[in-house]
Parts: structure tokens; C-alpha cells; sequence
């Protein structure tokens, strides 16, 4: 996947709203091994727009394409496909599971490629810190502790693009600095693309372009 | 990787509720199983030739009141044009004749050539298509002399739970019987003749010392060539017992049923309303924890629903994350189905020790149809199961949940 762009897009609850926005209603194209940064106001749609990205709300007006392709068209196993080797995205609300500890969240997303071998996960727990939360229920960890756990999960698999909707938002400084050069390395090594969406804090990058929303 | 999606799915499994739907389909296989197995074993006693409740044959005599007794009365035998009236009945499919032996028969007993005891009988013959007995030794030839007799299945009855038991002996079985050595001798006319005597089968239709046809011709001729061989009882085929018409014909002119069998054709209706009723109750139940099996998966589905939203938006397949669901009611099932056999056999092998004791002519049947609906029924259930998970499944894909 090369390309993500937007066509006029807008949520449905936006509509008849005087919108202001460099995403909303406007022709963006998102390139495969550049970084952008899509800069939000609380309630202005930040997460909807991720979530109409990764396929998993269409309650929008105007046409999303991979590729050229309306993602509307794809299919479940187009998806599934896209999910698994083409886009990963890092949840706001992160999507682990509580239940699980921090290990076996990540071998649940990385069985399905084993992209990432044991080692080189275990070396990314330890950069950022949180070694010896390896085998703690994610439940037991506070916000912060799963996000990392979360950028780790986004990370350990092929993709063309990444996206991380607040990837930094309950970390301090220096932990979002280790992220994004983690996070950096990876999509060097992939030679993918970025979205990184913020309210404010944000990750200090080369950003290609930045978007208000 | 997939012990680790069961780890995540398996949360807020109810153990009760399953157990809950197993033991109630467990019961409700096992109900519906039987009443078709035990309807499937027992049916041959309604339909084959020897039924003991075949409904479509009636054995007629007229009524003895104190007048014929004292000869007074009208002639208690049958007619020629008696018998033809009732042919022309339209009722009646066929009618045959008994015969009786006219002269003195004494026959005696004993195994090995030992004699044990001797009495005074009789013999009676009818057609052959009216005996519901396995007729491949049913002939006689004057030059071999042995004389093949069916016996009334009742007599072996008397004697093995009448008999046998009060007195602790030995019961015996019909192939027993066969082996004895009976002696017959034939006296009339001036003339005796010993013959040997075979029982060769029983009978549930007709109550009397049964001979061949061809026997009592040749025997009535020797022995009795003057006697009258006006027919006392008839044996009349109807074509449905139930026919109102029987009833009003037997009462207008004063004749008799020997053994009620119209009774024996509303039992054969009881017993398969009785049967039907109870496969019934067994596919209520079915339903019924099919239905908490439903519920119950509904439920936990329900519960996981946030779990297998984030598992599909992070890379997992509908069908993947079906698959623990449809394993885990698939695995009931057959689990329900394995064991209902079981107990179904074990079941079926303690009453079909009884039905052997009342009824030894049963034929084994076999297990098949109660397999074949027992794997149909699973392979319904399961298929409806997997089916259901996946469209739950979907429905969070759709995000409709």
C-alpha cells in the first residue's frame, strides 16, 4: 500500500457544521515513508478519523482510497489482510487486553505474522523501561505503562503505514523521546509511512507535513 | 497463539449454564433416542407375520347357549352358506376353515425316547396363509409319518411364568420344545397308526394344536372317512379390524369373537401415540436446552463482545475468532451424543432381555436408526451452532453490537 487519501470526507455528525480543517472536506493523500502529524482539538473528530482509516467505522460522508481503491468495496478478507501486513494503528484507548499479561498481548498480534522474534521484543521492554512488567497483567499497569506495551504491539508487525492516535499522551519527556525513536527505527526498517495524531503533546519528529483538524 | 485467544475467549464461560444444557440435552437425546430405538425394536411385534397384536385376523365361532348344549338349539358348526355370506361380507378379505380331527388321537411325550406322559388330544388345521408361523417344514407325507404341529404360544407361556416359576423349574424355550419326541397314535374306523410328532412353532393367532391341512385330510379319511366336517370356527381376514360393520354382522347373528382382537389393534395405536408422545417430549426437551445452548453462547459472546471487537480491529479473522466458540459447542454436542449412545445402549440391552423373555421370536434388531437420527441430530444442532456463533460474530465486525 502506497497511498491513503481522503476525498471530501467528513463524520456524518459534522454535517451542516461551518467546518473549519485541513483534513475534514478536503483532498489529502497520506505517502508511503513520510511522516505527518494531524494536530486536533478535543471533539473535533481525531479518533473517528483513525477509526474510518483502519476500516472500523464508515459513518462518513466522501470516499477514503488504499491505493487508489474505496475502502468501502473491500471486503472482510480484505481487511483482515490490510489489519495484518498493511496498516497498523495504535489505539487511543490502546485495545489490550486487561486480562492478558503484557507478553502475551503482544504474542497475540505478533502470532499472527511472528514478525518480531522474542528477542527483539524483549530488547524494545527494555528500552522503554518496563522489563519487569513483561509478565504483569496489563489491567494491573497504569495508562502509561500500556501505552508502551500498545506502541509495542502496533510495532510488531509488516505494515506500509502507522498510525498513533495520542502515542505519547501519559508518558514524560524522555519515555516519549525512547518511543519515538523506537518507533522511528521500526518504520525506517520498513520504509513506511506515519500519522501521528496529537492535542497538544506531541512527538518531536521530521514531520513531512501537519495537518489541522 | 490459539491457547492464548481461548484464554481471552474463555472468560465468562458460565460452567453452570453449560452443564445446565448438557445434562438437559444429554436427557433429551437420550429420550429422543430411545423412544425411536425402542419403537424400532418393538415394531417388528406389530408387523410381522406373527404379530401378537397383527389386528387383521379374526377368529369367529358361534355363540354355545344353554339350548345348542342340549342339542336343541341350532347346529353349533358353520354352514357352507354360512360361511359364504360372511365371505360376501365386505368387511371380510378371505375366510378359512378350521378342521378338526375326527377320531381319538393320544400323544405322548418324552425326551431321548424316554416316555414321560401321555394325554388325549385333538388336532385342527386351517389354510396355510392363515398361520403366522415359519412354514419351511410344514408338510406331511403318509411315508415319512411325522407330523409337524404348531403349538399356541400361549400354552408356552402358561407353563414358564404360570408353571415353571411356581415350581422353580427350568423355563423353556420354543427351540426346546422342538427337540421333544412325541408319540402319536391315531385310532379309528377300526384302525391304529403311530406316528412321530414334531413341534415345529408357535402361534399367536391361533389358539388350538395346529396339523397341516394336507394331514387332516388324509388322517379324517383313514381314521373317520364318515364323519361330519362341518367347521366349528372360522378364521376370518378383515381389512380393518376397526370397521364398525364387524361388530353389528357378529352381534346380528349370534357369533363370537375368540380372542378380542379388536382390543389388540386400539393397543397397537395406544402404543405408537405412546411412542410418538414420548419422542415428542424428548425433541421438547432437545429444543429446549438447544435453546440454553443458544442463550448461553449468546450470552457469552455478549460478554466477550469488546474482547473480539479489539482481537478482529488488530489483525484476527472472523473465522478465527469464531472457531473457539463453534469448538466449544461442537464438542458439546458430540460429548451429548457419545454419551446418550452409551446409556442408550446399556438401556437397550436390559429391556431387550426382557423382550426376549416375553416375546422369544423377537428378531436383534440394530442401533442404525437411532445412530443415523442420533448423528443427524448433531450434525442439525451443530451446524445451526456454528452458523449462529459466526453470525454474532459478524455483528460485532459490523459493529451492530
Amino acid at each position: 500500500m502506497n497511498s491513503i487519501e481522503l476525498h471530501n470526507i467528513l463524520p456524518y455528525v459534522f454535517e451542516g457544521r461551518d467546518v473549519q480543517s485541513e483534513i475534514w472536506l478536503q483532498d489529502v493523500v497520506f505517502q508511503k515513508g513520510e511522516t505527518y502529524l494531524v494536530e486536533a482539538s478535543s471533539g473535533t473528530g481525531k479518533s473517528s478519523l483513525c477509526s474510518y482509516i483502519i476500516g472500523y467505522r464508515k459513518d462518513y460522508l466522501g470516499n477514503i482510497c488504499f491505493d487508489g481503491n474505496d475502502i468501502r468495496q473491500h471486503k472482510v478478507s480484505d481487511w483482515i489482510n490490510i489489519r495484518k501486513h498493511s496498516l497498523s494503528l495504535l489505539f487511543q484507548e490502546l485495545r489490550l487486553f486487561p486480562e492478558l499479561t503484557a507478553m502475551e498481548n503482544i504474542d497475540i498480534k505478533n502470532g499472527l505474522t511472528n514478525h518480531k522474534s522474542r528477542k527483539e521484543i524483549e530488547t524494545w521492554f527494555e528500552r522503554l523501561g518496563i522489563a519487569d512488567k513483561m509478565n504483569a497483567k496489563v489491567g494491573r499497569m497504569s495508562f502509561g505503562q500500556q501505552q508502551r506495551v500498545a506502541m509495542i504491539r502496533a510495532l510488531v508487525q509488516p505494515f506500509d503505514f502507522l498510525m498513533a492516535d495520542e502515542p505519547i499522551s501519559h508518558l514524560d519527556d524522555e519515555n516519549g523521546a525512547i518511543m519515538a525513536s523506537i518507533m522511528m527505527e521500526e518504520v525506517k526498517r520498513q520504509g513506511a509511512g506515519v500519522i501521528i495524531t496529537s492535542i497538544g503533546k506531541h512527538m518531536q519528529l521530521p514531520y513531512a507535513k501537519t495537518f489541522r483538524l | 497463539m490459539m491457547s492464548l485467544v481461548w484464554k481471552l475467549l474463555r472468560q465468562h464461560i458460565s460452567i453452570a449454564q453449560l452443564a445446565g444444557f448438557f445434562f438437559a440435552n444429554l436427557f433429551g437425546m437420550f429420550i429422543v433416542l430411545l423412544g425411536l430405538q425402542f419403537y424400532s425394536d418393538v415394531k417388528p411385534l406389530f408387523s410381522q407375520e406373527d404379530g401378537f397384536l397383527k389386528p387383521e385376523y379374526l377368529i369367529v365361532s358361534k355363540r354355545i347357549s344353554g339350548m345348542s348344549m342340549l342339542g336343541a338349539g341350532e347346529s353349533c358348526g358353520f354352514s357352507e352358506k354360512e360361511v359364504a355370506d360372511i365371505s360376501s361380507q365386505s368387511f371380510c378379505k378371505s375366510v378359512g376353515v378350521f378342521t378338526a380331527s375326527q377320531y381319538r388321537v393320544v400323544c405322548s411325550m418324552g425326551v431321548s425316547g424316554v416316555a414321560q406322559f401321555g394325554t388325549e388330544m385333538f388336532f385342527e388345521s386351517v389354510p396355510d396363509k392363515f398361520i403366522d408361523s415359519d412354514l419351511s417344514n410344514w408338510s406331511f407325507s403318509s411315508e415319512d409319518g411325522t407330523i409337524p404341529i404348531i403349538l399356541p404360544r400361549t400354552y408356552l407361556a402358561i407353563y414358564n411364568f404360570g408353571f415353571a416359576q411356581s415350581q422353580s423349574l427350568p423355563k423353556i424355550s420354543e427351540g426346546i420344545v422342538g427337540m421333544i419326541d412325541m408319540l402319536v397314535v391315531l385310532r379309528g374306523n377300526g384302525q391304529e397308526q403311530r406316528l412321530k410328532g414334531k413341534v415345529i412353532g408357535f402361534s399367536s393367532r391361533l389358539n388350538t394344536i395346529l396339523v397341516p391341512e394336507s394331514f387332516i385330510q388324509w388322517s379324517n379319511a383313514k381314521f373317520a372317512p364318515e364323519a361330519d366336517l362341518t367347521p366349528n370356527r372360522l378364521i376370518v381376514e378383515v381389512k380393518n379390524p376397526t370397521d364398525d360393520a364387524i361388530v353389528k354382522y357378529i352381534n346380528d347373528h349370534n357369533l363370537e369373537l375368540e380372542n378380542d382382537k379388536l382390543d389388540a389393534g386400539k393397543a397397537t395405536y395406544f402404543l405408537r401415540l405412546v411412542t410418538v408422545l414420548v419422542i415428542c417430549v424428548g425433541m421438547l426437551i432437545s429444543i429446549l436446552s438447544f435453546y440454553i445452548l443458544m442463550l448461553s453462547i449468546y450470552l457469552l459472546v455478549q460478554k466477550n463482545t469488546e474482547k473480539l471487537r479489539n482481537l478482529l480491529l488488530i489483525g484476527y479473522s472472523p473465522v478465527r475468532v469464531s472457531l473457539p466458540y463453534q469448538l466449544l459447542t461442537v464438542g458439546m454436542n458430540g460429548l451429548v451424543l457419545a454419551l446418550s449412545i452409551i446409556i442408550l445402549y446399556i438401556v437397550r440391552s436390559y429391556y431387550m432381555n426382557m423382550l426376549w423373555v416375553m416375546f422369544p421370536q423377537m428378531q436383534d434388531g440394530s442401533l442404525c436408526p437411532s445412530l443415523l437420527l442420533g448423528v443427524g441430530l448433531f450434525l442439525t444442532v451443530s451446524l445451526i451452532n456454528i452458523i449462529a456463533v459466526r453470525n454474532r460474530v459478524m455483528k460485532i465486525w459490523n459493529r451492530k453490537e
